[in-house]
C-alpha cells in the first residue's frame, strides 16, 4: 500500500468522526431524551426523569480526542447486557431470576399487583433487555431522579411502583416487599457496566421525528387493519394462544394500559410504535407511527388512578400533553366512560 | 361459454352448496388426504400434521400449492385438482378437528440455541422470538399463527429454507418471510429440531 492511499483513509477516518459528533449535536445527543419525551408543554414533563438538559455534545467517555494525543479514554458502556447463563447460582442470582419472570410474565409472578393482561416486557421487549424499546439497563444508572408526574424526586423503587399503577392499570407493590426487590436485583445486574448517573446514548424509545401533518384518526384506523389487527384483533384487545396461554396483548379496553400511563400518550406511542411495531417488521412511515398512535389512544381504557371525580378537572390538571382523555371522539368525552382502575383481583 | 360462466359464479356464491359430505362429516375430498396426512389429520413420518391448523391458513397454503406460489412437487398436483369449493371444505374440516392428546414420550427438547431462538430471539439482531407469534410451546396463535410444536424437524428446516429461496410466499403482512430471511443455516437446523422435538397438543414445558 501506498502513502497516498493511507492519507485517504485516515482523512475519511477524521471525516466520519466529525459527521458522527455534528450529528449527536443536531440531534441533541443522548441528554434530549428529556426533551423529546416531555411533549410539547414543559410543565409536562411525565416521563421526563432527570432535570432538563441542554442539548450538548455527549459526554466525557466519548468526547473528542484524537488519536494521536494517546489520552486514554474512559471505559466505554458495555455494548450488551450480560448474557442469561452468567446470572450466578447463590441467593443474588434467584432473586435475579425472580426479577427476570416477574417482568417477563408479571400476571402469573406477581399478579396480586395487576389489574390487566399486560406484562412488563409488552413494551419493555426481551424481558427489559431490548435498547430501542426502554431497556432497563438504561435507566437503572439515572435514578434517583426528579420527575413532573409526581413533582418530587424518586428513587428506582418509586419509579417501578408507578409502572404497576399505571401501565399495569394494578397497585403498587411495597417497596420493601419481593417484587420490587426482585426487580430492583434484576435492573441491577442487567445494568452492569453502565456508569451511574451518565445518560446512556440510547434510552426509552428512539426519537420518531414530528408528523409531515397532524395525526389523523381515519388514516390511523386505515393503518391499523392493514398493519395491527392481524395480532391485536379488530377490536384491539388482543388475541390468546391455542391453549389460552400468552397471545397477543390487548391495545385498548378495561384489559389494557390506564389513562395515566405513558403509552397513552400519542408522542410515546408514535416513538414505541415506528421502532417496534408490526412486531419483527416495523416497518410504518413517521406518519403512520402518529396516525395509527393517535388511533389507538382515542379508545377507552381504563381510569387514570388519579381521577378527582371529573373529567374535565382530572384533564387539566394531569393531561396538559399530548393525549385524547377529556377530548371528544365519535361524539363521546374519553375518560366518561372508562371501566375502573387498579382493579386487583 | 356464458353457460360455464353462470355455474362458475353459482360454485362461486355457494362454495359449500358443492361441497359433499361424507355420512360421517368429513368431506370427500379429505379422504385422499389422509394417506400421508394421516386419518385425524395428525401427521405421518415425514409428512406435517395439519390438525391445529387454521382455516384461513389452511385454504391459503392449498391456494399457493396450486398457483406454484408454494412450490412443491407432491402437495401442486393433489391442489391443483380441488376445486374453490372442495379447499373451502378441507380447510374448514381439518381446521375443525380436535388436537390429539400429547405424546407423552416425547422427548424434552435439547436445550441451546434452538432453544434460546425460539424463547427470547436475537434482539440484538431485531429477532423476535417464535413464540411471540407462534404461542407459548409453539402451540399456535388464531387462525393465522400455525402450530410448529411436533411437526417433522425436516419439514420445518424445509420451509425456513423454502422462504429464504423464495419457494414460499412469505405470509401475512410479510412477516414470516422477513424473519426467514435473516436466519443462517444452523439456526433453522437448531430451531427446526426444537420444535420438532415438542409435543404436538396439550400443555408444553414453560420457561
Ligand atoms: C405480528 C404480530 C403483531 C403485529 C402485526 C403488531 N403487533 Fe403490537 N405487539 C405484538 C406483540 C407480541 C407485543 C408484545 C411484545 C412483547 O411482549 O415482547 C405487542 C405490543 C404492542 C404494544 C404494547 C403493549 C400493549 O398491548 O399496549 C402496542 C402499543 C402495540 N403492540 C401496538 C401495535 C400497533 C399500533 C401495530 C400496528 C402498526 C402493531 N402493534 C402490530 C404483536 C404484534
Ligand atoms: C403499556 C406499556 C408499558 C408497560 C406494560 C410497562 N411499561 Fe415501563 N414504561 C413505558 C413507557 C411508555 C415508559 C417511558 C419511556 C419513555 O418515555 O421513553 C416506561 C418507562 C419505564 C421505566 C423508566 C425508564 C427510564 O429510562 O427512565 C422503567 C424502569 C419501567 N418502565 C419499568 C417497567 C416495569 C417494571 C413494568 C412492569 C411492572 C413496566 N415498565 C410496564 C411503558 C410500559
Ligand atoms: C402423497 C402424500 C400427500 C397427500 C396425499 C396429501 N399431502 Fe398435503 N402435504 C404433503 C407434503 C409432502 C407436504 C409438505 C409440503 C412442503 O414441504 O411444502 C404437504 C403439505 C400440506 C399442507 C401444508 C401444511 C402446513 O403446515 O403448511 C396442507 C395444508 C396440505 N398438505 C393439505 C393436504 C390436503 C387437504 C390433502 C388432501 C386433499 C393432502 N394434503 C394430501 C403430502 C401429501
Ligand atoms: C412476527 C411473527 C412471527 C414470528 C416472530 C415468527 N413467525 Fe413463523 N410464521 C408466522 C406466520 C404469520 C406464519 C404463516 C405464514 C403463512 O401463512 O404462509 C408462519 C409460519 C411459520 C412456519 C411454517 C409452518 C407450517 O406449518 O408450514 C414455520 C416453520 C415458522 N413459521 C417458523 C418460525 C420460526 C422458527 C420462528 C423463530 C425463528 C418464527 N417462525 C417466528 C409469523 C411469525
Amino acid at each position: 500500500m501506498n502513502r497516498s492511499v493511507l492519507t485517504v483513509v485516515a482523512g475519511c477516518a477524521v471525516l466520519a468522526m466529525a459527521a458522527w459528533l455534528l450529528a449527536m449535536g443536531l440531534t441533541g445527543g443522548p441528554e434530549d431524551y428529556v426533551e423529546r419525551y416531555a411533549g410539547q408543554s414543559v410543565t409536562a414533563r411525565d416521563e421526563a426523569s432527570a432535570v432538563p438538559v441542554k442539548p450538548s455534545a455527549p459526554g466525557p467517555s466519548s468526547s473528542p480526542s484524537s488519536p494521536e494525543s494517546g489520552q486514554a479514554a474512559a471505559p466505554a458502556p458495555a455494548s450488551e447486557p450480560p448474557p442469561r447463563s452468567a446470572i450466578p447460582d447463590n441467593e443474588f442470582g434467584e432473586l435475579v431470576r425472580q426479577g427476570e419472570r416477574i417482568f417477563a410474565d408479571t400476571g402469573r409472578f406477581a399478579g396480586d399487583w395487576v389489574g390487566n393482561d399486560l406484562s412488563c416486557q409488552n413494551c419493555h421487549f426481551d424481558a427489559g433487555r431490548y435498547d430501542k424499546t426502554a431497556s432497563l439497563r438504561s435507566a437503572w444508572p439515572m435514578y434517583p431522579a426528579y420527575r413532573s408526574k409526581n413533582q418530587h424526586v424518586n428513587d428506582f423503587a418509586e419509579r417501578l411502583q408507578g409502572c404497576f399503577t399505571y401501565s399495569m392499570n394494578g397497585k403498587a407493590p411495597p417497596r420493601d416487599g419481593q417484587v420490587i426487590q426482585a426487580l430492583q436485583a434484576y435492573s441491577f445486574w442487567l445494568a452492569k457496566g453502565m456508569p451511574t448517573g451518565e445518560a446512556p446514548d440510547v434510552r426509552g424509545y428512539p426519537d420518531v421525528g414530528d408528523p409531515p401533518e397532524p395525526p389523523s384518526f381515519a388514516r390511523g384506523e386505515t393503518v391499523f387493519q392493514e398493519n395491527c389487527a392481524l395480532c391485536h384483533g379488530e377490536d384491539g384487545q388482543g388475541r390468546k394462544a391455542t391453549g389460552g396461554g400468552t397471545g397477543f396483548p390487548p391495545l385498548w379496553g378495561p384489559r389494557s394500559y390506564n389513562w395515566g400511563a405513558g403509552m397513552h400518550r400519542i408522542n410515546t406511542a408514535a416513538a414505541f410504535i415506528k421502532a417496534a411495531m408490526p412486531l419483527g417488521k416495523p416497518d410504518l412511515t413517521d406518519q403512520q407511527a402518529w396516525d395509527v398512535a393517535l388511533f389507538i389512544n382515542s379508545h377507552e381504557r381504563p381510569q387514570d388512578p388519579r381521577f378527582t371525580g371529573s373529567v374535565q378537572d382530572t384533564a387539566e390538571r394531569f393531561h396538559q400533553h399530548q393525549g385524547q382523555y377529556g377530548k371528544t371522539v365519535n361524539g363521546q368525552v374519553l375518560g366518561e366512560h372508562s371501566p375502573p382502575s387498579g382493579t386487583v383481583p | 361459454m356464458a353457460r360455464w360462466l353462470v355455474i362458475l359464479g353459482l360454485c362461486l356464491l355457494f362454495p359449500t352448496a358443492f361441497a359433499q359430505q361424507s355420512p360421517g362429516g368429513a368431506p370427500a375430498a379429505a379422504g385422499s388426504c389422509v394417506a400421508c396426512h394421516g386419518p385425524e389429520g395428525q401427521g405421518s413420518g415425514a409428512y406435517p400434521h395439519l390438525v391445529g391448523l387454521g382455516e384461513a391458513y389452511i385454504r391459503r397454503q392449498l391456494d399457493a400449492f396450486a398457483s406454484g406460489e408454494r412450490a412443491n412437487a407432491i402437495m401442486k398436483p393433489i391442489a391443483s385438482g380441488l376445486s374453490e369449493s372442495q379447499r373451502q371444505a378441507v380447510a374448514v374440516y381439518f381446521s375443525g378437528l380436535s388436537p390429539v392428546p400429547a405424546d407423552a414420550a416425547a422427548g424434552a427438547p435439547p436445550d441451546g440455541p434452538g432453544r434460546t431462538l425460539a424463547l427470547h430471539g436475537r434482539w440484538q439482531q431485531d429477532l423476535p422470538a417464535c413464540v411471540q407469534c407462534h404461542g407459548p410451546g409453539g402451540q399456535g396463535i388464531g387462525e393465522d399463527f400455525p402450530p410448529l410444536a411436533g411437526q417433522p424437524a425436516a419439514y420445518l428446516e424445509d420451509q425456513l429454507k423454502a422462504w429464504r429461496a423464495g419457494n414460499r410466499p412469505a405470509g401475512p403482512q410479510g412477516l414470516m418471510g422477513h424473519i426467514a430471511e435473516r436466519l443462517d443455516e444452523d439456526d433453522l437446523k437448531a430451531v427446526a429440531a426444537y420444535f420438532a422435538a415438542l409435543p404436538a397438543a396439550g400443555e408444553a414445558g414453560d420457561d
